[in-house]
């Protein structure tokens, strides 16, 4: 599996992402920096990882949602390769329209930067099919602007529609619905605010995220 | 020309900044608040003669977040 990760100014977690992906596919991502207007030929996974690109500055992930990377990112994801964003990639991939809804300040205000414990909503994804349904599992996560909101309608249309890909079942940062991470209409594209790419090894203190790579693998090879 | 773009949530969008502020108002003893909500100043130098729809179309594709945000425009000619 060809892996990209895409790399903006203030980026941090894209190294924790190609390690997480070398180790279980074993294979190295290729890292594009975010000034490319093409991916890697070949690609058929692309990482949009953590980090405060652009500072935050205007908005989480406003200015990288535009940069000139993106517009292959949107074409890739329009063909069906799946595309992860985790945390200031959820917010990148929210922001570029990849996916509904907007991610907010955190509802009570602090950095939050913990594991929590999540629900797997939807088991039949590309990226959860190595987890079963309802399934219990920990991320950690770390993040100030991680409160997922969307209108009603759009909410709606993501539970009916199976979209949901994992909930918080604790107190996080007052998202919607205790959504954590949700899909795009075809099924290619996830974002979630916790890291899966953080505990993928033992030492990590937790294996959970490692079956989302694995899955992912198992597709797309 | 001169522009500024007010950014402010749109209502009904939850603004937890905006509570905290009023609770510190309130905490300085300014019992008069009945809300607050806070948003962001964007001040533009233009060149002369540009139009108010790339103005516009500045705010709807960078400056604010039509998900949950607003913009109004003000021109400051000869500022």
């Amino acid at each position: 599996m060809k892996s990209a990760v895409i790399v903006f100014p203030g980026s941090n977690c894209d190294r924790d992402l190609a390690v997480a992906l070398e180790q279980v596919t074993g294979r190295k991502p290729a890292m594009v920096w975010h000034k490319e207007s093409e991916l890697p030929e070949g690609t058929d996974f692309v990482g949009v990882p953590g980090g405060f690109s652009y500072g935050d500055y205007l908005r989480s992930g406003a200015m990288a949602a535009r940069s000139p990377i993106m517009g292959a990112v949107k074409d890739a994801a329009a063909r069906g390769v799946p595309v992860i964003g985790i945390c200031n990639g959820f917010q990148v991939l929210t922001e570029a329209g990849l996916l509904p809804g907007a991610l907010m300040r955190n509802a009570g205000l602090s950095f939050v930067c913990r594991p929590v414990r999540l629900k797997v909503e939807n088991s039949q994804s590309l990226f959860t099919a190595q987890y079963d349904s309802g399934e219990e599992i920990v991320f950690p996560v770390a993040h100030h602007d991680g409160n997922y909101q969307a209108d009603e309608a759009t909410l709606d249309r993501l539970e009916s529609e199976g979209r949901v890909a994992f909930r918080y079942l604790e107190q996080c940062n007052g998202s919607a619905r205790n959504i954590a991470g949700i899909l795009n209409d075809a099924g290619n594209v996830l974002g979630l605010m916790p890291h899966p790419e953080r505990v993928v090894e033992p030492a990590h203190g937790g294996t959970d995220g490692r079956r989302l790579f694995e899955g992912l693998l198992e597709t797309v090879a | 020309m001169k522009a500024r773009v007010f950014i402010t949530l749109k209502n009904g969008v939850l603004d937890p900044q905006g509570k905290a502020i009023h609770h510190a108002l309130e905490g300085l003893g300014f019992s008069s608040v009945n809300d607050v909500r806070a948003g962001k100043l964007i001040e533009l130098d233009l060149a002369d003669g540009t139009s108010d729809s790339d103005i516009e179309d500045m705010c709807r594709k960078l400056l604010a977040n039509t998900v949950i945000e607003n913009f109004r425009i003000e021109k400051l000619e000869n500022a």
